[in-house]
């Protein structure tokens, strides 16, 4: 059967599963539209949270990132997984005791006060709109990719099964199709890896792998005869080739801390995240689902690294110094030439890839610069294919970089996408990793689009306009919001704001410098009062939002960095901003009422949390 | 306030204080469970990383400090969350505010 029609078959039969989930978990109650009733045993809910977290980004880019930045690519490893630690022991406990809905739920309770809720609720929805739109968008590419649609229909084809199981099922239907999900995609990420780790070590477990020496078919051709291990392998190959040691990066160490900082504290404050707590049955159960959780997204979080480092000898090995084509070589008279790999055209035919010959050489010839990566032209390519090059290529209209001597352009993703084919594997995992992209954006899409559905029915109309509303009103309301959540996030997907890149830095800054510290406070801090944290989010939101906006849509310089801090690291400063103007301001002005300190009292302890409201213990 | 903990004394004289020390006791574990998870991760990943670089994993390939970054510091979370939630059961039912 042809890669296609497996990719059909695959996809197919995971979507027709996820519609069979939403049918059965059909929600009744708003409880079970927003909480799933609150009645989802840990070890499912930690499935879910895995699928839910690991986005399109996580599987299909985050290897092909760490495979270019190396030691680098850590602030996602650590930042990425980190936070669920902050969220075991500072957050999910306390939020589930608190009970009730939404992360802005907490934030107006605790604080007492309407406006700190509006705060919440639109940071919520801005954060969960950032983040779907690059899922949608994720939804489209797969299925241009691997089916040879339009990204227009395959938008549409994701929204129609989001809006399924969304708008039908609420939280209840997520969760169990998330659990589905999870399995699909786990699966799918980890046969090819396996299968890549026997080739280039010998050693079927791809993280012990990453550590071994070259072996097994590829990897005892690239040794060559030497006993060497993969990684000083890589570093020497990186060095050769004028990029930075893999194990030794480029960044400065500040950068790095703060990045890490900020992803890992902007984990746990995104609010599709922390809700995921609210629908396990009690306190306990919210804390082994956070290990849970932690645990399947550590399965993949520990082999992606493996995975970029072998896609990355892989790559050099297969692509530089080869011929582009068998004639220029027999031309020239060379004997038993390297000529480049057929996924190499492949992947050139869909614009992953891209070579130009700029000595002539007919060679492809893969550089860095200065311990850095050098661009062989500037941006994205774009191809001109009226005519071919002089070795059969595709022609490349952008304008050359004349300062390195690099010719090749690589897609990061491709390290995911190629994996199958590079490893030679059958068809039929070409179309799981298919199904498997697909799932981890459709479920990621699907936990953001319940955020923003809850934030507008429950937050905004239950408890700010409408307060008298009956509950069946509330959950019409709520399914009207998703619906038009997902025709939102439908149009970003098809319409992609160039910035979306950039916008992720904007989520997870916003949810470090907002969200985060007024929970904690709320639940460590009793003193803690309106004014303090109102405040503390206005000035660590305001200097965050001021920063990434300046250094990303302004042309601010690289430069002009605080201490050298990227944008992407700059919410952890905002975050120790907003700690310190809570803090100094709750001291100042009058301390919380009485049955706010003993809501918190309440949160403290875990006895009771069938009832949130019941003060005793 | 009948609520009865494992020594068999009544809760109710001392409810406040003992919800106190209860507090106590579990911020002292949270705060130990994260100065290790800083020192695995920001220690051991980042700040130590160049240093300890010039070490090997004892019987493989990793560079220390490069293998804390990449793979140590997730482990050591996982088993984090493990012990905190063995911890926290375990104090729960010390200061009988189980949930069953």
């Amino acid at each position: 059967m042809s890669v296609q029609a497996w990719t059909f078959v695959i996809v197919g039969l995971t979507f027709a599963l996820y519609i069979g989930i939403a049918i059965w978990s059909r929600a009744g109650s708003t409880s079970e539209f927003y909480v799933a009733g609150k009645g989802v045993h840990p070890l499912a809910n930690g499935m879910a949270t895995g699928a839910d977290w690991m986005s399109a980004a996580s599987f299909l880019g985050m290897a092909g990132a760490i495979s270019f930045m190396g030691y680098d690519g850590s602030v996602y490893l650590m930042g990425w997984t980190g936070g669920y630690v902050l969220l075991a022991l500072l957050l999910a406990p306390y939020l589930r005791k608190f009970g009730k809905f939404t992360v802005p739920d907490f934030v107006g309770d605790r604080y007492y006060s309407n406006f700190a809720r509006l705060v919440a609720v639109i940071c919520a929805i801005f954060i969960s709109f950032t983040y779907v739109a690059g899922q949608m968008r994720g939804v489209g590419v797969v299925f241009s990719r691997f089916l040879e649609v339009d990204i227009t229909i395959g938008v549409l084809i994701g929204m129609g099964i989001v809006f399924f199981y969304a708008v039908l099922g609420g939280m209840k239907g997520i969760t169990y199709t998330q659990v589905a999900q999870y399995c699909v995609l786990i699966f799918a990420f980890m046969v090819p890896s396996i299968f890549i780790a026997i080739q280039l070590t010998g050693n079927p477990i791809p993280q012990i792998g990453f550590g071994g020496e070259l072996a097994g078919d590829i990897g005892s051709q690239i040794a060559a005869g030497e006993q060497i291990t993969l990684l000083d392998k890589l570093d020497g190959l990186n060095e050769e080739l004028g990029f930075a040691r893999y194990t030794d990066g480029s960044k400065s160490m500040i950068d790095i801390f703060c990045i890490t900082a900020a992803l890992m504290v902007g984990t746990a404050g995104l609010p599709h995240v922390i809700i995921r707590f609210y629908t396990v049955p009690r306190v306990r159960d919210a804390r082994i689902s956070a290990f849970w959780a932690l645990f399947f997204i550590a399965i993949l979080y520990t082999s992606a690294p493996a995975i970029g480092a072998f896609g990355r000898v892989n790559l050099i090995n297969a692509v530089n110094g080869s011929y582009y084509s068998a004639e220029t070589a027999a031309a020239e008279g060379v004997q038993d030439p390297k000529l480049i790999p057929e996924w190499f055209k492949k992947w050139e035919t869909s614009g992953l890839l891209a070579w130009v010959d700029k000595n002539g050489d007919g060679k492809v010839q893969y550089r860095g610069k200065d311990g850095a990566q050098a661009s062989a032209f500037a941006g994205a390519p774009v191809f001109n294919d009226e005519s071919r090059g002089t070795h059969g290529e595709r022609v490349v209209t952008n304008a050359l970089n004349d300062d390195n001597d690099n010719e090749l352009y690589v897609d990061q993703d491709i390290m995911v996408l190629a994996n199958p084919e590079i490893a030679r594997l059958p068809n039929w995992v070409i179309g799981l990793v298919a199904a498997g992209g697909l799932a981890a954006a459709l479920s990621t899409a699907a936990g953001l689009l319940l955020v923003v559905s809850t934030a507008i029915s429950h937050d905004l109309f239950k408890k700010m306009i409408a307060p008298d509303i009956s509950e069946k009103k509330e959950l019409l309301v709520a399914r009207i919001a998703a619906a038009v959540a997902v025709c939102g996030a439908g149009l970003l997907g098809i319409y992609p704001p160039d910035y979306v890149a950039a916008t992720v830095a904007f989520a997870f800054g916003l949810a470090a410098s907002s969200f985060f510290p007024a929970i904690i406070l709320g639940i460590f801090v009793k003193r803690a009062n309106r004014e303090g944290v109102v405040a503390g989010m206005i000035c660590g939101l305001g200097f965050t939002a001021a920063y990434i906006i300046y250094f990303k849509f302004m042309g601010g310089s690289k430069d002009n960095y605080l201490l050298g801090i990227s944008p992407e690291g700059i919410g952890t400063v905002g975050m120790a901003i907003n700690f310190a103007v809570a803090f100094f301001v709750s001291n100042i002005t009058p301390e919380p009422p009485q049955e706010i300190q003993e809501l918190v009292e309440s949160i403290r302890i875990p006895r009771g949390a069938g009832d949130a409201h019941e003060l005793s213990c | 306030m009948s609520e009865i903990d494992p020594n068999n004394q009544p809760v109710q004289t001392s409810d406040v204080e003992l919800r106190h020390k209860y507090w106590q006791e579990n911020i002292r574990y949270v705060l130990i469970l994260l100065a290790i998870w800083f020192v695995v991760s920001y220690g051991f990943g980042i700040l130590l990383a160049d240093w300890l670089n010039q070490f090997k994993l004892p019987g493989s390939g990793f560079k220390l400090g490069f293998w804390f970054a990449q793979q140590g510091s997730i482990y050591s979370f996982v088993l984090l969350i493990v012990v905190y939630v063995r911890l926290m059961s375990r104090l729960d039912r010390k200061y009988g505010v189980a949930e069953d």
